[in-house]
């Protein structure tokens, strides 16, 4: 889908139209309803940038999806966009590689991702390079690995029980 | 997990095999070992609390990373707002609060960096309630998932259900009928009003208004009461699945939706009086805590807070759900962004989920509670007596579950604490391919908003 697609008569459509002109490398979708753009790791920040000047000036969502195996790449960056002018939420996606997982960050265009980010490094171990305090979030500092990653199965780490050591 | 750093020095000789005896005390450093005493009243050795505990010993160890140590001791302190470490200057003290705390009303920690008693700078610190929801989701079918999602935030459990219920149903195109669309408006708004109950209480407990948590909890009460009259259970509900509702309204239900909105209204004035004008009250409220309408939108703060800030943002106006676009309520709107105005447009909108309560109760359209569709919802239970297939077909949508195509969707409904999203994904399986939860506690922590129901999922 390019620019001429969207219809520059509604908000939305403006926003959409003014982002596609101003940002010819990004591939525009529609997913039940909602615009998807999808742009390389590269080209994130440009985007988020273009996005946040055309209008869609809200932070949402950032979170990370483990496909496993896929051609595009094992995991997926998902950053929700909205513009309330325009009542418009935009997704962003960004396939990234499984042996090296690595995105540029977001808290330069949006302070609010910095949570997000950390949340997404906590959970499936992606790096935002940039990011001024990459570290865990949710778990303790000392975890080894990364349990949202599919690979990590439920129940894999064992619930210590004292009680059962202290009797005699 | 591995074992943390072994704190104990020198050499503990290892017990003979077999030999039925304690684990042998390891001599440490009298010093340390006066510390855990303080702790442990002698109980317990140093060398259980580093084996023992899950997370790893639980004090701060020589062996920890420098720059971590340093954050321990208040060296350094992180700042989310400025996005980096700084060491801290000479005039400041930096304490740590939480993360049990009596004003933090969820388990929340914070490094402040305190200037006498100005606060300069605070890094919140969340987790502590972390259960992994996220990664359940994923081994629960659809039929199961919103017991778990309602889960994520006690005060407000219905919107948890319907949030989940709508993204289900979007992406299976399941078509809800009328009257269960009207039920779960109903109980959505009269949960919002119950959770800016708990919310008053809570914050009048704060500001030292101590009635005001005696008030908002028997009024409240009302409400838990007509839930676990429909629901069964006065929290936690799974009463909003996907499809419609678990249940039919109770009978007598106009009953008690008319004595709560006989009661509560006239709880409501009595507050505003007690506080509009208070003069205590706004002198620990006017001015303190500005958030900007800027801010927020940079930070994803969304709900009260962001209509206190001054745009008339409403996901239920916006993006309606469930037919409550054909209801009239209006949207309040403050102006400085401070907690005064977050009070003031908390209680409005209470005022309006009553309004919107009576309209729904009004117009309650008869007809099924739940979908048609068969694939979704189980067969009426007289015909599990009668028809085979209808017993298969219980039996497998309650173990297998129902399939939902491939597909992704942001799902979003207006909790009482700002924009509850849900991003789901299917692989075309009978659970969840991933389920996203955008909290908007999670958001609003980077603000301080202490009203936290669901930070840490």
């Amino acid at each position: 889908m390019t620019g001429a697609a969207f219809d520059a008569g509604t908000p939305a459509g403006a926003v959409l139209a003014a982002l596609a002109e101003r940002f010819a490398a990004a591939q525009f979708a529609d997913s039940r309803g909602d615009p998807v753009v999808r742009v390389a790791p590269a080209d994130l920040v440009p985007l988020a940038t273009a996005a946040r000047e055309t209008g869609l000036t809200t932070f949402i969502d950032l979170c990370a999806v483990d496909y496993l195996s896929r051609p595009e790449g094992r995991f997926e960056v998902v950053v929700h966009l909205l513009s309330m002018e325009a009542r418009l939420r935009l997704r962003i996606l960004v396939a990234v590689p499984g042996d090296d997982p690595r995105v540029p960050s977001l808290t330069g265009v949006f302070p609010g991702a910095n949570f997000y980010e950390r949340e997404a490094y906590d959970l499936f171990g992606i790096r935002f390079d940039g990011h001024p305090d990459l570290t865990r979030l949710l778990l303790p500092d000392d975890w080894e690995g990364h349990p949202l990653r599919k690979d990590h199965p439920v129940g894999s780490v064992p619930v210590q029980f004292r009680a059962l050591e202290e009797e005699p | 997990m591995s074992n943390p750093p072994d704190i104990v020095t020198g050499d503990a000789e290892a017990p003979a095999f077999g030999a039925p005896q304690a684990p042998p005390l390891a001599p440490v450093d009298e010093a340390r070992r006066r510390t855990h005493e303080l702790w442990l009243s002698g109980t317990e050795s140093p060398g259980d609390m580093g084996r023992f505990t899950s997370e790893g010993a639980q004090e701060m160890l020589a062996e920890e990373a420098p720059a971590i140590l340093a954050e321990q001791m208040g060296r350094l302190v992180g700042d989310d707002y400025t996005a980096g470490f700084a060491p801290s200057s000479g005039d400041t003290q930096i304490i740590n609060m939480g993360p049990q705390h009596p004003a933090t009303h969820g388990v929340l920690r914070l490094h402040l960096e305190l200037d006498g008693e100005t606060i300069r700078r605070a890094k919140p610190i969340i987790g502590y309630l972390h259960t992994g929801m996220e990664k359940t989701a994923e081994a629960l079918t659809y039929v199961q998932g919103a017991t778990n999602v309602t889960r994520m935030d006690y005060m407000s459990p219905f919107f948890n259900e319907l949030c989940y219920s709508l993204a289900v149903e979007r992406l299976a195109g399941i078509q809800v009928p009328p009257r269960a669309q009207a039920i779960r408006v109903l109980m959505t708004e009269l949960n919002r009003v119950a959770s800016h109950l708990l919310w008053i209480a809570t914050q009048g407990l704060d500001v030292g208004a101590l009635s005001m948590m005696l008030y908002g909890w028997r009024e409240r009460e009302l409400f838990l009461a007509f839930f676990e009259k429909t629901t069964g259970l006065r929290m936690n509900h799974d009463y909003i699945r996907p499809g419609g509702v678990a249940a039919d309204l109770p009978d007598g239900w106009e009953d008690d939706i008319a004595g709560i909105l006989a009661k509560v209204p006239a709880g409501i004035a009595d507050y505003a009086a007690l506080l509009d004008d208070n003069p205590i009250f706004k002198e620990r409220t006017v001015g303190v805590g500005v958030i900007t309408a800027d801010e927020c939108r940079a930070f994803g703060v969304t709900g009260p807070i962001l209509r206190a800030a001054g745009v008339a943002w409403d996901l239920r106006r916006a993006f309606p759900y469930s037919g409550i676009e054909q209801y009239r309520f209006d949207i309040p709107v403050g102006s400085g962004g401070d907690v005064y105005d977050r009070y003031r447009v908390r209680m409005e909108e209470m005022r309006q989920s009553l309004r919107l309560v009576e309209q729904v109760a009004a117009a309650m359209p008869s007809g099924d509670y739940r979908s048609d569709d068969l694939k979704v919802t189980p067969p009426p239970r007289a015909r599990l007596d009668q028809s085979m297939e209808a017993l298969i077909h219980h039996f497998k949508l309650f173990t297998e579950g129902f399939r939902v195509p491939p597909g992704e969707v942001y799902q979003a409904v207006e909790s009482p604490r700002g924009e509850l999203g849900m991003y789901l994904v299917s692989r075309g399986g009978a659970k969840p391919w991933r389920l996203h939860v955008r909290g908007p506690s999670f958001a609003s922590v980077h603000s301080a908003d202490p009203v936290l129901g669901d930070v840490d999922r």
